[in-house]
């Protein structure tokens, strides 16, 4: 039988606790951080309970993968693009691996971004560690997909 | 049946087993499809005179008239608030068109419907703005309002499975509704639709996505102030998604171009789902069913305890113009 790790609940405590003081403001790139991207409106942050009124619907995946808080701002690019960033901050990286997973991955690129990712055009995600991240670009143009990843990487580089 | 003569008893066992709309819907239940190639313009814009057309042509078909505000007079009557319910949980991606709500607006005010008596409403104000419809509530415009601003009715309403409070956009403001949902797939509950998209009309949406929303979907759409005031559904089936929703996830959407018009919510529903189902198999994807989120709460919507339409595609009439 496998022991029990005495600290276990512990650091899932922390786990938590810390995710209680992350700073959006502090994980998205700001307006000029990333050439061409800027920052629309302040970012928003939904607590797993309230999910379901930023996810309707789709928030029990969520949930049930060990969602702790989900942060969601909204970016321009060039004033053509728009795009959408949401960070979800899961217990843990059992539980960002769970939804990147639950995700068909069909018509996608593979991404070398974070832990994995995956590119689809005109959105990607990725995860890395307790982190699970999704870009979403509201409009086509034939340089978005290296935009994108442009953007994702500056925002893997602030999950540490 | 065996070939003695039928009794009583028998005849009240074939009544309850005929097709359920002969209940609820005299004859076939009919689901329109307009389609229009040539919607989009440059850009994927979407062509306003060509949306116009297409209503129009949608319209006339349900309803067999030569005009267009004529079929409109059969859906409202002046002096009715009438409210359109759209659907904005995936943003600006896929949501209810602005430019399908702007040409509904229009041809209500050609019926004679006065545009202060007009309501865009949804489930919040955020999701409303998030779609690019701008919350106002001037009394002599036509209003845009979620339902925080419009509040929920105190009393719970109860079927079933459901009990919820509903939305005083449904009960207070509205005489009459519009739903206008949009063609798409759904993680939990398989697609959502004309029925499942009046979860904007009421305040714990979230409680019930178990069990693939079966049977919480029919309950919650079995609610009197759903049954009674929605009156008509015209599905968005401009920009359609068959993976992913409801979320907006621009790699499984595809450019339906149409609408999809009916009385009949489950018979609506049944044919969105199975143009889903078209679309999944094109692409080599599973079905709902082998996924294990086939839609089963379309069919609890059609059983003797809700009769809310028909399932049966032998008595929906599919017309496609």
């Amino acid at each position: 039988m496998r022991r029990r790790n005495p600290f276990a609940a512990l650091i899932a405590v922390c786990a938590v606790s810390c995710g209680s003081r992350l700073d959006p403001n502090q994980l998205f790139p700001k307006t000029g951080d990333v050439p061409g991207w800027s920052q629309k409106g302040a970012p928003r942050t939904f607590e797993a309970a309230v999910l379901w009124r930023y996810l309707d619907g789709d928030a029990e995946r969520y949930v049930q993968a060990g969602v702790v808080r989900t942060f969601t701002a909204d970016y321009r690019h060039t004033d053509q693009i728009e795009a959408v960033a949401d960070i979800h901050v899961m217990r843990n990286a059992a539980g960002a691996r769970r939804i990147l997973e639950s995700e068909s991955a069909d018509g996608s690129q593979p991404l070398s971004l974070g832990d994995a990712g995956r590119h689809y055009g005109s959105s990607l995600i990725f995860r890395r560690g307790r982190y699970f991240v999704r870009l979403v670009a509201y409009q086509e143009a034939p340089q978005m997909p290296q935009d994108l990843v442009d953007l994702g990487r500056a925002i893997e580089a602030r999950l540490r | 049946m065996n070939d003695r003569a039928m009794n009583r008893r028998d005849v009240l066992k074939a009544c309850l087993a005929a097709p359920l709309q002969s209940a609820a819907f005299q004859g076939k239940s009919k689901v329109v499809i307009a389609r229009d190639p040539l919607l989009r313009g440059p850009g994927h814009s979407i062509d306003q005179p060509h949306l116009l057309l297409m209503l129009d042509r949608a319209l006339q078909s349900f309803y067999d008239r030569d005009s267009a505000i004529e079929a409109w007079k059969r859906v409202v009557k002046p002096g009715e608030v009438v409210g359109l319910k759209v659907n904005c949980l995936a943003g600006r991606g896929n949501s209810t068109s602005v430019v399908l709500v702007d040409a509904i607006c229009e041809r209500l005010q050609q019926a004679g419907v006065s545009r202060h008596h007009i309501v865009i409403w949804d489930r919040l104000n955020q999701d409303l703005e998030s779609a690019g419809f701008r919350v106002s509530e001037w009394p002599d415009r036509i209003r845009y309002m979620g339902n925080d601003s419009s509040g929920y009715e105190s009393e719970l309403s109860v079927y079933g499975s459901a009990g919820s409070l509903m939305s005083q956009n449904l009960t207070r403001v509205c005489d009459t509704v519009i739903n206008l949902p949009v063609l798409k797939d759904h993680g939990i509950a398989g697609v959502t639709l004309a029925l499942k998209s009046m979860f904007g009309a009421i305040h714990n949406p979230n409680k019930y996505h178990v069990n693939v929303g079966d049977p919480y979907v029919a309950d919650v759409y079995m609610l009197p102030p759903i049954r009674q005031k929605v009156r008509l559904h015209i599905c968005d089936a401009i920009t359609a998604q068959y993976e992913g929703g409801p979320s907006y996830m621009p790699q499984w959407i595809w450019p339906y171009n149409g609408l999809i018009v009916a009385r009949d919510p489950v018979a609506l529903d049944y044919t969105g789902w199975q143009i889903i189902e078209q679309k999944r198999a094109e692409k080599g994807m599973k079905t709902l069913k082998e996924l294990r989120r086939e839609p089963a709460y379309i069919a609890t919507a059609a059983d003797a305890q809700h009769r809310l339409g028909t399932n049966d595609p032998q008595w929906i009439e599919r017309v496609e113009v």
